[in-house]
């Protein structure tokens, strides 16, 4: 029994978002007498941090503090349209919604700002701390909360807005197929490290190293979770998670959690974490989405690292112990590619 | 159906309800006594959401009959936060320690019983305490340095 250590590599890039239909998300933002702002949206947060990165960007656009933003989420019934949370599409297509349907409502709230202070709306700037005042002079100012009150019992005036993405519908060329199904990419690079047992067939991740490109990582702490955490699920469905039987029939698939087979946390690989920003032209604020491509390079780079170890190509996943030992025995044994 | 009377403390707090013959904790603690914290994932024994404390240890609540919490001392994660959150939250909260958050009350509870019987765990017993609790979105380790946080002194308390 020998242990044969082997490092594959992989690099992605990750479409944000997809063509069908132009990929619409909207967006509609209201003030509320108080001076806080709700923001409408019918895509979901799973988890991933939709909510914190939208309201992040409603404040930044409206001016106003992040504690005067709520976002309210997941009643498509009620609330503008979405095509939802997938596709990597969270960030930039409900960020770009978000920034149109802020920037309307702000342009409200100046102008209602301006009537209250006997001025012209061009000549206001906000401070992002719940006040509204006049450039260069920051003396003559309104908070938002009294803006929002002026507009609502004195002048009349709705305080709100209302965003949208959309994409052209790209044609497909009928002669080559050719179309322009994204409007970004995001790209990412990973180095895996692996051991296998040639008695066994077991394949153990040993190390990661990555670098993913994000545009602008608009919350980097949410970015770093994003990728450690879908990078362990690439991780997962490389060497381990099927849900195809393994001999012979389907009555020998898993069906629980004691036979579907996930790494555990004593199976973690330590897993180093570069985030490169090159801020998108076309993203909220710069930002693409580090959803889906998180685990995307980890399978690749797992199949070509057992290659390296043991020179077995793997072409199904996941990587399992039989797959490798059948590989094994066809090639009569163990052939390291760094020993050729 | 029998209706058997339980008397138990949750959280501190003394309780009584009626349970039905094999009735499970987590379907009792849920329905009949209102605390939504402990979740539902698998149903047998396989996830871990559902780990409440029993009398100090943990146990899963989806394979434990209503029955044995009979003068029984329950916890939940709905009774760690006192006026401030319990330190365990703060640090969960401090690593970004639960994104879609079903695992998250099960593995506070998992968390939980190992402190509260060694308070200063190896990076090797935190692994073992929460092998029994499956998360799906973070990869773990967050989770792992969030505990070992509170363990070494890293979160106040």
């Amino acid at each position: 029994m020998t242990v044969h250590r082997g490092r594959g590599f992989a690099c992605i890039n990750y479409p944000i978002g997809m063509n069908l239909g132009g990929d619409p998300s909207q967006a509609l933002v209201h003030s509320n007498p108080d001076g806080k702002f709700t923001v409408a949206l019918s895509a979901i947060d799973l988890g991933q941090g939709m909510k914190s990165v939208t309201r992040q960007i409603a404040a930044e656009t409206l001016g106003v503090p992040i504690e005067d933003v709520y976002v309210d989420t997941a009643d498509s019934d009620t609330g503008p349209h979405d095509m939802g949370s997938f596709a990597s599409r969270g960030t930039h297509r409900m960020g770009n919604a978000v920034i149109m349907a802020a920037q309307e409502a702000r342009a409200v709230m100046l102008e209602a700002a301006a009537e209250e202070l006997e001025v012209d709306a061009a000549d206001l700037m906000t401070d992002g701390r719940g006040n509204i005042h006049v450039k260069g002079a920051p003396s003559r100012s309104i908070t938002t909360m009294a803006a929002a009150q002026a507009a609502q019992f004195r002048q009349g005036r709705t305080i709100a807005g209302r965003g949208i993405f959309l994409v052209p519908l790209s044609e497909v060329d009928p002669e080559t197929g050719e179309m322009t199904p994204v409007t970004t990419f995001a790209h990412a690079a990973m180095l895996v490290s692996v051991e296998v047992d040639d008695e066994t067939g077991e394949v153990t991740v040993t190390d990661m190293q990555s670098a993913y490109e994000v545009g602008r990582a608009l919350n980097p702490r949410l970015v770093e979770q994003q990728l450690r955490g879908g990078a362990w699920m690439g991780m997962s469905h490389a060497a381990w998670e099927t849900t195809e039987p393994h001999y012979p029939s389907r009555d020998h698939g898993p069906v629980d959690f004691g036979t579907y087979l996930m790494p555990g946390p004593g199976d973690l690989a330590p897993h180093h974490i570069s985030i490169l920003e090159r801020p998108a032209a076309d993203g909220p604020f710069g930002g693409k989405g580090p959803g889906e491509m998180c685990a995307n390079p980890v399978l690749p780079a797992v199949v070509n690292a057992v290659y390296d170890a043991v020179g077995v190509r793997i072409d199904s996943l996941p990587v399992t112990p039989e797959k490798v030992l059948r590989g094994l025995q066809a090639n009569g044994g163990a052939r390291p590619r760094h020993r050729l | 159906m029998a209706l058997k009377p339980v008397t138990f403390t949750l959280n501190g707090n003394a309780k009584a309800a009626f349970t039905e013959d094999g009735q499970n904790l987590l379907d009792f603690l849920r329905r009949s006594v209102g605390d939504l914290s402990p979740k539902y994932g698998c149903g047998q024994g396989g996830c871990g959401a559902c780990t409440v404390l029993m009398d100090g240890a943990p146990v899963l609540a989806c394979l434990t009959l209503a029955e044995a919490a009979q003068g029984a001392r329950i916890e939940t994660a709905a009774g760690l936060a006192g006026a401030a959150l319990h330190p365990l939250q703060e640090a969960f909260m401090e690593r970004f320690a639960a994104q879609c958050g079903y695992c998250t009350p099960g593995m506070l509870m998992a968390a939980r019983a190992l402190l509260d019987r060694n308070p200063r765990p190896s990076r090797d017993e935190v692994i073992e305490a929460i092998s029994g609790n499956i998360c799906r979105c973070t990869g773990y380790e967050p989770i792992i340095a969030a505990i070992l946080d509170v363990a070494e002194g890293r979160v106040r308390a």
